[in-house]
């Protein structure tokens, strides 16, 4: 007895040792270990502090960011109960309460994530989807509302297929909006009763509740439609998962051009096997089959797409040296009064950059690196995690794939942690350097403008800004607004525009601010939870210039969905070398005398394409720039100066947008 | 001449269309089960109707609010009796995370005409009484008892008298049992037959979740530690 206690308590003892090496590279709390640091909250001066409160007319304060235009949602998804319907009866005068009613539907349904196809924009609700046209992102149009609840509506559009997640418990297969009535004539069984406490203050064995009737009606998981006909989409496959989903991510294999495949991340709880076979929950201790410590993997036949299914459900928090399905984080028991606990036991966003073969996973617990080589057999090649992260949400990765940022979305999003009073490093980004497949944390980064009370805030999603020669993310951080944060020096994170709002409502909490705010095409798009969908262009301040804007906005994609990361190439022309010069100047790398003399010699270029006595005497500062790149202060500088050169050591006609 | 008519006719037709059916106005479409075909809804018909909100929805808010005060009452015991700056750093977390969380309830009641307290011999401010055992003493709990998870009176007591390293070891303990409890009402209430179909509420309670998962993870780390 005694021996096996003690050879328990080693085997627990080496693997927490395997644990904290492996997981903890880097504690970051300042106590004991090297000083992470955190971007510097802004003064009470910043414009953003004060903001008046107000659905349609809040104060708003900008930098860097111009908003062009805003549509509200469209009835289904907008405010109020009834379309037209009267605004609703003013609150009970002082010491009368408020009689009970049917929920306010104060601020309608919440908008969540973006996806883009040509010039059209897919905004995901937790009621359905909204088709928008952006041909002209100035004056953009509804096209189509697609009514379909079951929250999140986190969305990916692939050519005509458009997927969309469900989670939520009053989903249904057939898009119906009345939820998961109780069977007539339902009684409920009588729950357990609850069982005395014992006397030393241990939990009691517990006894679970009998689990609600199952329903072939429900459906949690991913639905596919066909949107070929993009005022008429229809739903061609729903395929059910035992948490539902509450994101997905798209994964295009580039040796696989006859399907794609979707990675659901799965928050919810765990489904009955009465309701969809073969789902079970519980600890792997008792359950080796368990839903938990799991992804999802759905293979489409884009022939059949109707014919989608999960083909496999890769145990990816597995421990390498035990084989223990639950090898992140594995809590265990701490002696009496505790319980197990397995905390990551799900992810909770995924961001696959095919271009490099890998995946970021954000997965409550851990943030992990994944090898997807093989699409439905993804490996994990790293895991980190934060003793100051809450809660592992997305990630971006930088478009090198040297640096991947991590968001803690502590709190949920449902909850105020921008005030002055939260720590800058609670609810922030993280940054990571990645290098020989490791991850290494560099610094934390939050929205710095302190908010009120009333607002809900933290880390939310973003995608890249295509400015070459810098890593710029665009993030919505909900009722804080958007930040745009320039990370090409990861241990210095600053932010280098924004956009914010009053509260919703100054009185009182209320839900709202931006889930998603990313870049496509020239323009930034955000998916306001209460007030609809926001546009937005960047304009040049002493931290950006219209060169860099204007090399940015030559990329095209012609289909987005940003957990899919594209890679991003710029052409060789002189706009891109106009920003590239434009960074130097910023960062003093280059001498201005040899600044204006690039200057003069692309405009003389510019002028007379053809005279090759001109092109020769670029190509010479060309060859110098390339050279004087090794003495650069820093990597950034190098690799702008190396770009640089590469450009205008080429021949005439590529210089040209 | 006939052509001319032909052409007339074409003309009206195309004005009768794009008077009948408005090419700026959106379509709403509601899909139906894969396979099916999908219908057309009006403004009016699109609109999500007010939903009474689920008995087993009340309850649990009102009672998640009981839960999450005793963690508040334990932190305040925290400032005074420990010396250990990490935990110190989690008291913080705590007291924000449930603090928020008791305000975002107190409003999802309030903004569905229900009380905070689940009966009304509460006056909903209990969570104010920093004299734990006679608060808890006073509470008219119902049939209901504590909350999953929710330290017993002897409990609080011991915590109470306790300070320095044994104060931090009951302090961890103690939060992890309650945090547990916060688990397992998440657990009931998706086991409850119609509870969880508010979205709001349903975001809600797997934010629970993930925000007690989180904090039991560093309170893990930390009860590893002390053995050391």
């Amino acid at each position: 007895m005694i021996a096996e206690k003690t050879s328990r308590l080693l085997r627990g003892a080496v693997s927490i040792a395997i644990a904290l090496s492996a997981f903890f590279p880097v504690l970051s709390n300042g106590q004991n270990t090297p000083l992470v640091l955190s971007n510097p909250r802004a003064p009470a001066t910043d414009p953003r502090v004060g903001l008046k409160p107000g659905l349609y007319d809040a104060g708003e304060a900008a930098f860097g960011m111009e908003r062009l235009g805003s549509l509200p949602k469209p009835p289904g998804f907008a405010p109020g109960n009834v379309v037209g319907a009267p605004p609703p009866p003013p609150p009970p005068a002082p010491g009368e309460s408020q009689p009970p009613g049917p929920p306010s539907n104060q601020y309608g349904s919440t908008n969540s994530d973006l996806a883009f196809s040509g010039n059209h924009l897919f905004v995901g609700n937790y009621n359905g989807i909204n088709f928008y046209d952006i041909d002209n992102p100035m004056k953009i149009k509804l096209r189509t509302s697609l009514i379909c609840p079951g929250g999140q509506g986190d969305v990916s559009v692939y050519g005509h297929l458009l997927f969309m997640s469900a989670e939520a418990v009053n989903g249904r297969i057939d898009c119906g909006t009345q939820g998961i009535p109780l069977p007539p004539g339902y009684v409920p069984p009588p729950p357990p009763p609850a069982p005395a406490p014992t006397k030393d203050g241990a939990q009691p064995a517990r006894v679970r509740r009998p689990p609600p009737p199952p329903s072939p009606d429900r459906f949690r998981g991913v639905r596919i439609f066909d949107i070929s006909d993009l005022s008429n989409p229809k739903q061609v496959a729903a395929v059910q998962s035992c948490r539902g989903s509450h994101t997905h991510t798209l994964v295009i294999d580039p040796k696989d051009k006859e399907n794609v495949y979707i990675y659901i991340s799965g928050t919810g709880a765990v489904r009955q096997a009465e309701e969809l076979a073969d789902c079970s929950g519980g600890e792997p201790e008792t359950n080796p089959n368990t839903a938990l410590f799991r992804i999802d993997i759905i293979k489409v036949p884009l022939a059949h797409p109707e014919l989608a299914k999960i083909v496999s459900s890769p145990r990816i928090f597995t421990d390498a040296q035990t084989g223990a399905i639950n090898g992140l984080w594995k809590g265990g028991n701490h002696g009496e009064g505790t319980q197990t606990t397995s905390v990551t036991n799900m992810c909770h966003d995924i961001t696959v950059y095919s271009a490099m073969g890998l995946a970021a996973g954000a997965c409550s617990g851990n943030g992990i690196l994944l090898d997807i080589s093989n699409p439905v057999n993804p490996v994990r090649i790293d895991a980190v995690s934060d003793p100051n992260y809450a809660f592992w949400h997305s990630a971006n990765f930088n478009n090198a794939g040297t640096k991947v940022l991590f968001t803690d979305e502590w709190g949920g999003g449902g909850q105020p942690r921008c005030r002055a009073t939260d720590p800058m490093n609670w609810g922030a980004d993280a940054i990571f350097t990645l290098s020989n497949r490791k991850l290494t944390l560099s610094s934390y980064y939050k929205m710095p403008a302190a908010q009120t009370e009333f607002e809900n805030c933290v880390a939310h999603n973003g995608s890249l800004v295509p400015i070459p020669g810098r890593d710029i993310e665009v993030q919505a951080w909900y009722q804080g607004g958007i930040s745009v944060v320039d990370f090409t020096d990861a241990a210095h994170p600053m932010e280098i525009a924004y956009f914010d709002r009053g509260p919703v409502d100054g009185t009182k909490r209320a839900m709202g601010g931006q889930w998603s705010t990313y870049w496509y095409n020239g323009y930034i798009y955000g998916s306001e939870i209460a007030r609809g969908v926001d546009v937005f262009k960047l304009v040049p301040n002493k931290f950006i210039t219209q060169n860099e804007i204007d090399a940015a906005n030559q990329v095209h994609f012609d289909e987005l969905n940003v957990q899919n990361q594209p890679k991003i190439t710029w052409p060789a022309n002189f706009m891109v070398a106009r920003a590239y010069i434009d960074q130097l100047t910023r960062s003093n790398a280059v001498a201005p005398k040899q600044i204006a003399a690039l200057n003069a010699s692309i405009a003389r270029v510019e002028a007379s394409p053809s005279d090759r006595k001109e092109v020769a005497q670029l190509k010479a500062l060309g060859v110098s720039l390339d050279k004087d790149a090794a003495k650069a202060k820093t990597p950034a500088d190098a690799e702008r100066m190396r770009a640089l050169a590469a450009i205008i050591s080429r021949n005439p006609p590529e210089f040209f947008p | 001449m006939a052509l001319s008519i032909w052409a007339i006719s074409a003309a009206l037709l195309f004005l009768n269309t794009a008077t009948a059916s408005d090419p700026q106005a959106a379509s709403i479409v509601q899909p139906g089960a894969p396979g099916e075909s999908s219908k057309t809804l009006s403004p009016a018909a699109a609109v999500i109707p007010p939903r009474t909100p689920a008995e087993p929805d009340i309850s649990f808010m009102q009672g998640m609010i009981m839960h999450h005060s005793q963690a508040v009452e334990m932190v305040d015991l925290l400032r005074t009796r420990s010396r250990n700056k990490k935990l110190q750093a989690l008291g913080k977390r705590i007291t924000i995370s449930q603090s928020d969380e008791i305000k975002y309830m107190k409003q999802w009641l309030e903004d569905r005409g229900q009380p905070a307290a689940m009966s009304h011999s509460q006056s909903g401010s209990h969570h104010m009484d920093h004299s734990a055992m006679g608060g808890m003493k006073g509470m008219d709990m119902g049939s209901m008892g504590l909350m999953p998870g929710m330290l017993t009176p002897e409990q609080m007591q011991a915590l109470a008298k306790a300070s320095g390293p044994a104060f931090d070891h009951l302090f961890l303990t103690g939060m992890i049992q309650h945090h547990g409890g916060a688990l397992i009402m998440v657990q009931d209430l998706f086991d409850t037959p119609g509870a969880g179909q508010d979205n709001v509420l349903f975001d809600f309670a797997t934010d629970i979740d993930n925000t007690q998962t989180a904090e039991i993870r560093i309170m893990q780390g930390m009860l590893k530690e002390e053995k050391k």
